[in-house]
């Protein structure tokens, strides 16, 4: 409680010995009213904590510690399958995804009223819930009557491709589906990185006849690789947990073979009613999750890069 | 010379321009395409629907007016499931707000010894993938006899939100000054007249951003509200929308109706807030 400690030793010094002991036993009354509403300002959210996240996450690892239900998970042929995706989508989805924010960002500083304009209908994806974008875009990548091929129809008088009947062409169209819904945030928090560069050291550059590439990769880059990192990180875990992409655009489709680990395992806990199965599918994701929540958290608590 | 110089520059001018223009097309093309899909099909009739057009060849609003006037059997509660999304969002933003700044204010006002714990805690849960605390959810939710009660919705929502809320809290609240709170406390104020009195007032433009995010986070929300909210009259649109896929030929034009009015709420709020929400979102990563 500074707010006392800070008031209180000036007049400890100051004033005479009567008003010393008087003022004290007044303050150790205001001390002990203060912590008590401490407690009763803190507790709300404590017992959220301790109810809604360390009771579930207890209750998951118990659900999960059987390892009957991982040997029934390492023979379920959809299993591999899943993890070989997860990784896919990690690997193509995020980084692909921070990458072109990167630069868009930069297109993005420019001054005049198009790029005002043009950066709010950008956000869009981001401010449109996510189950009406990704339902579009499931219906949108149609084979027979979707958007995509009724133009290829239209302008070239040739079948395309069945976007989500196929393992590959499925699994991209998710990837395509992930990265543009989430490209407007990452790109808006890349634009706020770049703006606290101070604009003196990209003068400086000019000063010495620095390429505009240059000016990127010897100024912008070292400034934001410690931002880049941590936002890869924490869009990694986003994404890991990522449900509604695959479900709403290839729905684990075509023959469960675009299922991620976040999706099979509420289809094994809730469709197949095993939720020990199905914890134990999320939980292979452990040895991913905790390194990466370790490296997150400190990196978090030490630059305070909040997002 | 010189001549050359600007005719050089002029062209480079030029090529930027095309650049920017270029770009700017791809850009409207990649983020419109989804949208613009959503409306054509709103505006089709079913047998448009299964078409090969591009452009909608006789636009109609009977979508709109199916989902208006719930004449569809997936749509026959649809208005009462708006009233359930705004009231799960409402009471969500509320709670959010209450629960984080009185936390953030005892952490960062109050000083208390081991509110990095609590730090810790939010930062926990801000870290961990949602999703996979929903298999656990779910059954615990049963034992607290809360299965198809907006309350479990409404408690995972502000469990997901607070975290984020402390964190925009601190920081904000790292601008106001100290000296307030000091002069306050001479003049005899308790820690709940300064919360109050100085904390919340000065906390404002904060108090809109994170009261937007976690009403837009609980109106977005499916999957938690698919699994606890298992049907009757306390379903959420998103609910519904995802059943639409469940049958063998769903009523695209149904469906993106009711996902455009769906939309417009969140797309309202979004940019009639949209500068303090910014505000929130990178008022921290500023500092990275």
């Amino acid at each position: 409680m500074a707010v006392t400690t800070t008031t209180d030793s000036p007049a400890a010094t100051t004033n005479t010995t009567p008003l010393i002991t008087s003022g004290a036993r007044r303050r150790r009354g205001t001390f002990a009213a203060d912590k008590l509403w401490a407690l009763a300002f803190v507790t709300p959210y404590v017992a959220v904590f301790l109810a809604f996240v360390i009771y579930p996450i207890g209750y998951g690892l118990w659900l999960g510690s059987d390892p009957a239900s991982y040997r029934a998970l390492f023979n379920d042929p959809v299993y591999p399958r899943t993890v070989v995706n997860t990784l896919l989508y990690l690997l193509f989805g995020v980084n692909l995804k921070l990458f072109l924010a990167l630069l868009l960002s930069g297109f993005f500083m420019r001054k005049g009223w198009w790029t005002k304009v043009l950066l709010l209908i950008f956000m869009l994806p981001w401010a449109v819930p996510a189950l009406p974008s990704y339902l579009s875009i499931n219906w949108m990548l149609n084979g027979q009557w979707g958007l995509i091929n009724n133009i290829i129809w239209n302008v070239a008088q040739v079948d395309g491709p069945p976007w989500l009947d196929s393992h590959g062409l499925a699994l991209a169209s998710v990837i395509y589906g992930h990265i543009w819904k989430w490209l407007p945030f990452w790109t808006l928090i890349f634009l706020a990185g770049r703006m606290a560069i101070s604009l003196e050291l990209y003068e400086a550059a000019d000063v010495d006849g620095a390429s505009p590439i240059q000016k990127f990769t010897l100024v912008t880059l070292p400034l934001m690789a410690g931002m880049y990192l941590v936002c890869t990180m924490l869009s990694t875990i986003w994404a890991l947990g990522d449900f509604n992409a695959v479900r709403f655009i290839s729905g684990g489709g075509p023959a469960l073979s675009t299922h991620v680990l976040a999706t099979l395992g509420i289809r094994n806990a809730f469709e197949l009613g095993d939720p020990h199965l199905g914890m134990a599918t999320v939980l292979t994701a452990l040895p991913l999750l905790i390194p990466l929540v370790i490296l997150l958290m400190r990196q978090l608590r030490r630059s305070e890069v909040t997002i | 010379m010189t001549q050359r110089w600007m005719r050089g520059h002029r062209r480079a001018r030029a090529l930027n321009s095309i650049g920017v223009w270029l770009l700017s097309s791809v850009l409207l093309i990649w983020t419109l395409l989804p949208i613009y899909n959503i409306i054509r099909v709103s505006m089709q009739e079913k047998e448009e629907v299964l078409s090969t057009s591009v452009f909608p060849v006789a636009p109609s609003p009977h979508a709109f007016e199916v989902v208006f006037r719930q004449t569809f059997w997936l749509l026959e509660t649809f208005w009462n499931q708006m009233g359930n999304s705004f009231f799960i969002g409402i009471v969500v933003a509320f709670l959010t707000l209450a629960i984080g700044t009185l936390a953030s204010f005892t952490i960062s006002r109050m000083r208390i010894r081991n509110g990095w714990m609590l730090t810790n805690a939010a930062l926990l849960t801000y870290v961990i993938p949602m999703s996979f605390l929903a298999i656990p959810f779910y059954g615990i939710m049963g034992k607290y006899g809360l299965t198809n009660n907006p309350l479990a919705v409404i408690a995972v929502e502000v469990t997901f939100a607070t975290p984020y809320a402390i964190f925009i809290f601190q920081q904000y609240s790292a601008s106001i000054p100290f000296e307030l709170d000091e002069a306050a406390r001479i003049d005899g104020a308790s820690p709940p007249q300064i919360f109050f009195r100085i904390y919340l007032p000065l906390m404002a433009p904060a108090l809109v951003a994170i009261g937007t995010y976690a009403l837009l986070l609980s109106w977005n929300e499916y999957l938690y509200a698919f699994l606890l909210l298992s049907g009757g009259k306390v379903v959420t649109v998103p609910v519904t929308l995802g059943k639409f896929l469940v049958g063998d030929e769903a009523p695209w034009n149904y469906l993106m109706a009711a996902a455009i009015i769906y939309a417009i709420p969140p797309l309202l709020i979004y940019y009639g807030v949209r500068r303090k929400m910014h505000g929130g979102l990178t008022m921290g990563g500023v500092k990275g």
